[in-house]
């Protein structure tokens, strides 16, 4: 649900025009989704219901349970860069594909991931009956979605952004497109995935932890790991059990980002085109380490070598084949190409419509008409909210460096932080202080989000121009003044990017905030991400489709309609050139 | 023009072998938005024979690069046929290799491997290709740099790689995009004499160069024959034989005579350029990329020289360190304004060009606003609009549009540009760039 890959790189939201595609992909995805919930429902049946007592609440087995959870984050990593690495080439190498590939990657990453949960799981499910491998595969499909949306639009996007002195150069040395693709695209194209990929594996450790327990009508689901034990925790009550669950995440985090991203960040800067040495490099002690270690260098000479040697061979990539050399005209082919998309979203749409008639009332779309609106009007609320806290205090940090340098990471580790972990917690203190769940439950929603608007702004008064901010401090610009004609102005691109991410992670949230436990205790705070919940608990697919069905209109909605015109705005109007 | 031009005199070529490089008739157009054909190059013939460096020397738009990527392979050309080594070119091919203007290092590869990818295409075995890679390197003065990556050295380096990426797989034909433009004067001029010493010297396995450059000195300096591109479309407006010997001193009177003459050639076709644009409709008039400010400061330049009203564009152009490119758009804008007249490599200021140049900042403002309505029909076609409509505003695509039938996407936008520049300076309207939008104060001129 996160726009990572068009607004932090590059800075440009994608210059293909929406309209008729997106209808298109939106209704192609609904009906997949609408086709799988009824498969779903006639599964569901016969699948055991399983593994929901193994998980100890002891200790000395939080361990074993994290180290599960990080081989489920590694999986759905590698799963993600391969989806990445074939989707994105084929969408930015042919015309046609990008013509429907794009689009549908569009709509993917505003279709909320935790919705559409249960469909999948019992998808694995029925794929390996009876056996732990299905509800795995489904938890790993979790993270992965997470993931790999945001990673194929930056690598799209790097694809067609490669600078074009690069590329003649290529054609001119006349390497093959293989070549082509690990010597040049590829490279360029390192930096803003990695970025991408650290930002949506932020993202990721929430989906891993909702993901590991999660039942679907009388399917009951518990993998090994942190979240379902937390998950175990909140069934007896046990908030020690809780405590131990994050710390063994924030260790988890930490070592992903120390031994994991840190080295990954520091060497992936060799990829970036500027040509100027940067003034602040990214270091990693391990980098340093390996790179200096004599004995790790030549045990990796081979490996190293054998890349080269494959890199430098000439093969030909298969999307080369040139399929556009038929006996018709161009128009005719993609008129052609088109039609056939035309025809099945046509055929979708009446199955759709099979689908619906004899389970959906029209009372079911006011109810969750009304739902939604009470949610987006909590996502709004707190989005403003949240921004009069952390944009004073974001500036006030990104201006004084040393502060900001010891800020960021810490902001950065928070955003990290799945926060459906610290909910027992914060629904302990509302059962125990009586507080009304309709409203003190909406905090939930941003807890885990909100820290992508103080580190965005923390990087957008960092990189503010210190002459920019001198000549205000010379004409002894007073604070009003000051901060709206200086710094609000200057922060604007950045906060933007924050708060679309912000937003996108609080619908997602929703799902799992509005609706919380505490042993049998129930608070449910109504909204259309309760509503959500309540029918995946109730395995009630054609509703479960209803509500995320809504829920992606209304973030693509407030995409198009609110954050790409904000974000359009604030480029064009602190452009210099 | 003056005539000295067409005596060519290649030096004794044996008739024989094919010319390493031959275009005939080579036209190009783009497709404007509307879908009509927008031809940039127009019946280019040229010959590139062994042992020659040819330059191609044009204002930018006079599509010299676009000529230089035909000659590479890297596009096809609309019309006309090329021949490498007598064969038909259908693509980039072996023994055609390219400097760039911008180098176009990969920033991840070292300058080994920078190099040695010259030779990745040839499926040369790696440790030959690092050996050839580390012979080009010592043969353009980088070794010991071997290790280092592209944003570690400094740009005339960084153009050696260039040079050695295209020399390690021993090319025919060398093709050179303005490869010293992007240097600064002593580091162009380094990097050039070496260049040109192994050039003469033949250390270099190629036979030819094709360099395409916007700089007269440098073209003269370096090669045995220039064409002189004219723009609009692109076409060879003047070719011109050099049989100055190596080492040429630039001070020589031989050198600034060609210099002269060259920058004649140019001003004159840009004049008669102009003077064909005069008789076309009026909104087919491409005003040069000059701000007022620019006009501004090179009338006081011109009114503090001490030699009065008449100008030798090549004179002015040495101590105010100015490329052609600088500086003949201004001499091509006063001689719109009528402000002055250039004819050959002379500019002179008209009457009301003197009084400009004497006159306070009011007064250049009100002679401005007046020979812009006068002479510039855009600007004058751009205040009815504004006068005639409600409110007197008018959105900025409308004017795009109505010029787009008479330019090119990029001209057009160059000029509707200059336009609100111009108009700003002599307070002919207002232009809102956030809502893109024109607005006139009030009827009165």
């Amino acid at each position: 649900m996160e726009h990572h890959a068009e607004v932090l790189h590059g800075h440009t939201w994608l210059p293909y025009m929406p309209g008729k595609r997106d209808q298109l992909a939106m209704l192609l995805i609904f009906t997949v989704l609408f086709a799988l919930a009824m498969g779903a429902r006639q599964m569901t049946g016969p699948l055991p219901t399983a593994h929901a007592a193994q998980i100890s609440l002891s200790p000395s087995a939080l361990p074993g349970y994290t180290l599960r959870t990080i081989l489920r984050m590694l999986a759905a990593l590698a799963a993600s860069l391969l989806f990445t690495l074939t989707y994105a080439t084929l969408a930015a190498k042919s015309r046609r594909a990008e013509m429907v590939l794009v689009p549908l990657l569009d709509v993917l990453q505003s279709v909320p991931i935790l919705g559409y949960l249960s469909f999948t799981v019992v998808f694995f499910m029925s794929l390996f009956p009876g056996q732990v491998m299905g509800a795995e595969l489904a938890a790993i499909f979790a993270i992965f979605t997470s993931q790999a949306w945001n990673m194929a639009f930056s690598f799209y996007q790097s694809l067609r952004t490669v600078p074009r002195d690069l590329d003649e150069a290529s054609v001119s040395f006349r390497l093959s497109g293989w070549q082509r693709f690990w010597r040049l695209e590829v490279p360029f194209a390192v930096p803003g995935l990695v970025w991408n990929t650290m930002m949506s594996m932020s993202g990721g450790w929430f989906f891993v932890v909702a993901s590991e327990a999660i039942s679907v009508g009388n399917v009951q689901i518990s993998l090994p790991g942190v979240g379902s034990y937390v998950a175990r925790a909140i069934q007896t009550r046990d908030l020690a059990a809780v405590a131990w669950a994050l710390l063994a995440m924030t260790v988890a985090i930490v070592i992903y980002d120390q031994l994991l991203f840190r080295p990954i960040v520091a060497w992936a800067d060799k990829f970036r085109v500027e040509q100027t040495a940067s003034q602040q490099l990214p270091r990693s002690w391990l980098l340093d380490v390996l790179r200096r270690a004599e004995l790790v260098q030549r045990a990796a000479a081979p490996i190293g070598a054998l890349l080269k040697r494959s890199a430098r061979a000439r093969l030909y990539l298969p999307i080369h084949l040139r399929l556009d050399r038929l006996p018709i005209s161009r128009e005719t082919g993609d008129l052609l190409w088109y039609g056939t998309f035309v025809i099945l979203g046509a055929y979708a749409l009446y199955h759709l419509f099979q689908f619906v008639r004899p389970v959906l009332s029209w009372s079911d779309i006011s109810l969750v008409a009304h739902n939604g609106i009470l949610t987006f009007l909590r996502v709004l609320i707190l989005i403003v909210l949240a921004s009069i806290v952390w944009v004073p205090i974001g500036v006030m940090v990104g201006l004084r460096p040393a502060w900001a340098e010891r800020v960021q990471p810490v902001a950065q580790f928070l955003a990290a932080f799945p926060a459906n972990l610290l909910f027992p917690v914060a629904v302990y203190l509302i059962v125990h202080l009586r507080l009304t769940p309709q409203i003190w439950l909406c905090p939930l929603m941003i807890l885990g989000t909100q820290w992508y608007i103080l580190f965005n702004v923390i990087a957008g008064a960092t990189a503010f121009p210190t002459d920019l901010r001198e000549a205000a401090t010379s004409f002894r610009l007073r604070s009003h003044a000051w901060w709206r004609k200086v710094m609000l102005p200057g922060i604007f691109p950045y906060f933007v990017t924050g708060a679309i991410t912000a937003s996108g992670g609080a619908w997602n949230a929703s799902i799992v905030s509005e609706v919380v436990n505490w042993g049998d205790t129930r608070l449910d705070a109504s909204g259309l991400g309760a509503y959500i919940a309540r029918m995946t608990e109730a395995g009630d697919y054609p509703h479960i489709t209803l509500g995320v069905a809504t829920m992606s209109i209304l973030v693509i909605a407030t995409n198009r309609l609110l954050w790409r015109p904000m974000y359009a705005y604030a480029e064009r109007r602190t452009r210099l050139d | 023009m003056s005539d000295p031009i067409h005596t060519t005199s290649n030096n004794a070529l044996p008739t024989s072998t094919p010319p390493v490089l031959s275009f005939t008739q080579i036209g190009m157009s783009f497709a404007k938005p509307s879908g009509e054909l927008m031809p940039v190059l127009q019946g280019i013939d040229l010959d590139l024979h062994e042992g020659e460096i040819l330059g191609l020397l044009g204002r930018s738009g006079s599509g010299k690069s676009t000529l230089l990527r035909i000659a590479a392979g890297l596009i096809k050309p609309t019309a006309g046929a090329v021949h490498y080594q007598g064969q038909p070119l259908g693509g980039p091919t072996e023994g055609i290799a390219v400097v760039f203007q911008t180098f176009a290092l990969y920033p991840w590869l070292d300058v080994l491997e920078n190099v040695a990818l010259g030779l990745d295409a040839a499926g040369v075995p790696l440790a030959t290709a690092e050996r050839k890679a580390q012979a080009a390197i010592e043969l353009i003065g980088l070794d010991g740099f071997e290790l280092a990556y592209p944003r570690e050295i400094s740009g005339g380096m960084r153009q050696r790689v260039g040079f050695a990426r295209a020399l390690v797989s021993e090319p025919t034909l060398l093709l050179m995009d303005e490869p010293f433009s992007a240097l600064d004067v002593l580091t162009a001029e380094n990097l050039r004499t070496d260049f040109l010493d192994l050039w003469i010297e033949r250390r270099l396995p190629t036979k030819a160069v094709l360099m395409v450059t916007h700089n007269i000195e440098e073209a003269v300096a370096m090669c045995d024959h220039i064409l002189v591109l004219g723009t609009n479309p692109g076409h060879i407006a003047a070719s011109v034989p050099i049989s100055l010997p190596h080492p040429r001193s630039r001070t020589s009177s031989e050198f600034q005579a060609v210099v002269g003459q060259i920058y004649a050639v140019l001003t004159s076709r840009m004049v008669e350029s102009l003077a064909g644009q005069r008789r076309d409709t009026g909104l087919a008039q491409r005003l040069p990329e000059v701000s007022s400010h620019r006009i501004d400061g090179f009338l006081d330049t011109l009114a503090a020289q001490p030699n009065t009203h008449h100008f030798e564009l090549s004179a002015i152009a040495a101590p105010l360190r100015l490329k052609i490119d600088e500086l003949l758009p201004v001499a091509l804008a006063l001689h719109i304004l009528e402000f002055g007249e250039l004819n050959g490599d002379r500019l002179k200021l008209t009457a009301v060009g003197q009084v400009m140049a004497a006159c306070d900042d009011e007064e250049r403002r009100r002679l401005f606003r007046e020979h812009l309505l006068k002479f510039v029909p855009i600007m004058s076609h751009i205040c009815e609009v504004l006068d005639e409509r409600e409110g007197h505003s008018a959105p900025r695509e409308r004017f795009e549009l109505e010029l787009q039938d008479h330019l090119n996407k990029h001209d057009a936008d160059a000029t509707l540009r200059t336009a609100v520049d111009w108009g700003r300076y002599a307070r002919l309207f207002t232009y809102d760039d956030q809502a893109r939008v024109f607005q006139r104060g009030g009827l009165a001129v």
